[in-house]
């Protein structure tokens, strides 16, 4: 296994970056106090899941799948990348992006409240 | 001390079987027979350049319906979170007014942002990008606008009326499909036109347009509720 961008395994290199900062992002949401934090631990394991993605729909040596004076129509099977993960992508970075306004909003909401950003000052969903 | 640890082992539990995922994993050679489908047969099908939008807006369209859908719930759940509530006044600030140069430069940025949003959208059949990236780009000319002056206030009958008009005029174009063509948002109840120009892909331009609208009037509501 050669981490050269020139092979195959220019996904290999994208998979294991993806999974670090997916890792990197749960220890973010998991170890820090204050929301903010949280929510930017949030966004590192969303993107890291993006990369995770379209490193899964990169075939080696091939192009973005739009038809246009570098792809030849009749042989575009064998010329473009796999594009249903670039459209699961897209999907996935509106809905996190959607995801992380409501979280904020709820953060100044908290704030407002409470006076304080710190998770350990939200008392009241706690038995 | 304990909590320390638990985290720790999740962490090192998570990344001994991510790295099972990636000694494991052997990267495909061909597209799977799903995308082989769209590759071979979307360009003659459905007259679009780019595959990646016609999975998005005509093979996968309910999903992207729901995708919109999503992006609304939250653009409307941000509006509730952060609403006014009555007898609550609006702290008065003394903010420093923005420079001369950021005054100057929206005047002459805000248009070319817009112009370069709208081409995104429009292109979305024939070049990378489409109505979401074109409706962000459009949002983040309305950012740079309550950057330069914070007391700017759009004005939300318009904001508004955009924003119902691009979602209804979606489903519209859904049922048109369902009624004329093969199915719902099937793009085909319109001509095809010539592969690979503006007005071509039946449809798929307009769906488009709909979406780029409709994001960048729902980011941009999102962006004002943000600013108080």
């Amino acid at each position: 296994m050669s981490l050269s961008i020139e092979g195959a395994s220019l996904p290999i290199l994208v998979l294991t970056s993806g999974f670090i900062v997916v890792l990197i992002g749960l220890w973010g949401m998991m170890s820090r106090r204050n929301i903010i934090q949280i929510i930017i631990g949030f966004s590192l394991t969303d993107t890291g899941i993006h990369m995770l993605i379209v490193a899964v729909g990169y075939l080696h040596g091939r192009t973005a799948p739009i038809i246009d004076a570098a792809v030849d129509r009749a042989r575009a099977v064998e010329m473009v990348v796999d594009p249903i993960p670039s459209a699961l992508v897209l999907t996935a970075i509106v809905i996190g992006l959607g995801v992380t306004a409501l979280m904020l909003s709820y953060a100044i909401q908290i704030y407002k409240k409470n006076g304080s950003l710190l998770i350990d000052e939200c008392s009241e969903l706690k038995g | 001390m304990i909590k320390r640890a638990t985290i720790l082992l999740t962490l090192v539990l998570l990344g001994f079987l991510f790295l099972q995922m990636v000694v494991g994993y052997v990267p495909s050679s061909t597209l799977n027979p799903i995308s082989r489908h769209y590759v071979a047969s979307g360009p003659d099908e459905l007259g679009a350049a780019n595959i990646v939008t016609a999975v998005l807006v005509t093979y996968r369209g309910l999903d992207t319906l729901g995708e919109v859908a999503v992006l609304f719930i939250s653009a409307a759940g941000v509006g509730l979170m952060l609403r006014r509530r009555t007898g609550e006044k609006a702290e008065e600030k003394q903010r420093r007014p923005s420079s001369e140069l950021v005054g100057t430069a929206i005047h002459f940025l805000l248009p070319l942002i817009f112009v370069l949003g709208i081409y995104i959208f429009i292109n979305g059949h024939l070049t990378p990008g489409g109505g979401f990236q074109g409706g962000a780009v459009l949002a983040s000319g309305i950012m740079l606008l309550l950057l330069a002056d914070p007391d700017t206030h759009l004005n939300h009958t318009i904001v508004h009326l955009l924003e119902s008009v691009s979602g209804f005029g979606y489903v519209v174009v859904g049922v048109l499909g369902l009624v004329f063509a093969g199915g719902f948002l099937d793009n085909r109840f319109l001509d095809l036109g010539t592969f690979g120009e503006l007005f071509s892909a039946g449809a798929m331009p307009i769906i488009y347009v709909f979406i780029g609208l409709k994001v960048g009037t729902e980011l941009s509501a999102v962006l004002e509720r943000m600013k108080d």
